[in-house]
């Protein structure tokens, strides 16, 4: 497939990503870069120095919301989609409202029960759509370990699925772009796959 | 009972177990997780009550922190 077509192809789409920190903002990178119609973005932090390690984001962003920079940021790109943004703390009560419509929705948070949170309330309360998650890529090496499974056709999940962040074991941003990268290629190779095509 | 644990076949000396059985033989202790069967998501205070037989599907996923 050319890449125009590919283009065209994923921009009746919409995508939600649930966090905007080191998961959240390099995957949504990846899909606009892609060509993805829509993303819907969630989250209530704020950009910091100690962020810059591995999120995209600069500097000259710190204090500020981290969906208001990443809208700055996935706009200078210009590949022309539409990026709403939240600036919400998710809840089970409001995860089906943010990202209803939307195609597959990816799980970017840092906190495990978050990502729990994610899963069980998209499991639940939006059947059928498709949830990329994301588990385990503290530290650095071990480009071998990090893999992608596909649980069924609702779950998918990405990472080492072992090791968790400590002091000892920090998020850099190798690791952290590998899975939210690879998280983005699942996104694209099941909307491309996908037969209706709708967005 | 066969059953395929994590997409891999497993076989146990019991008939049928619960999840909680399950997570106890198997020492699946960490408690970030989530337990699908045949597709399914199980409640966390189900895994007592919820039984695993013959030919089950059987996932336990392990959410690390971390983004």
């Amino acid at each position: 497939m050319l890449f125009g077509e590919i283009k065209k192809r994923l921009s009746s789409f919409r995508v939600g990503i649930a966090g905007a920190g080191g998961l959240g903002s390099n995957c949504a990178q990846a899909l606009v870069r892609s060509g993805v119609g829509t993303l819907v973005i969630a989250d209530f932090d704020i950009v910091e120095e100690r962020n810059l390690n591995r999120q995209f984001f600069f500097l000259d962003q710190t204090g500020m919301k981290k969906v208001d920079a990443l809208k700055v940021n996935l706009d200078r790109i210009g590949s022309g989609s539409v990026i709403i943004v939240h600036d919400v703390t998710l809840t089970r009560e409001i995860i089906p409202g943010i990202f209803a419509g939307c195609d597959v929705i990816v799980e970017a948070f840092d906190r495990s029960d978050m990502k729990l949170l994610l899963i069980e309330t998209v499991t639940r309360e939006m059947p059928g759509i498709p949830v990329v998650a994301a588990s385990g890529l503290a530290g650095w090496g071990g480009n071998e370990t990090i893999t992608s499974r596909k649980i069924d056709k609702t779950l998918y999940v990405v990472g080492d699925e072992s090791n968790e962040v400590s002091d000892e074991l920090p998020p850099l941003a190798p690791r952290v772009g590998i899975v939210a990268c690879m998280e983005a290629n699942l996104v694209l190779e099941i909307l491309l796959n996908s037969k209706n095509g709708q967005g | 009972m066969k059953i395929i644990l994590n997409n891999r076949p497993e076989e146990f000396h019991a008939d049928t177990h619960t999840v909680d059985d399950l997570l106890r033989v198997r020492n699946m202790t960490f408690r970030m997780r989530i337990v699908k069967i045949n597709g399914v998501l199980i409640d966390r205070d189900k895994y007592a009550s919820t039984y695993i037989s013959e030919g089950d599907d059987v996932q336990v996923i392990y959410l690390m922190s971390g983004g």
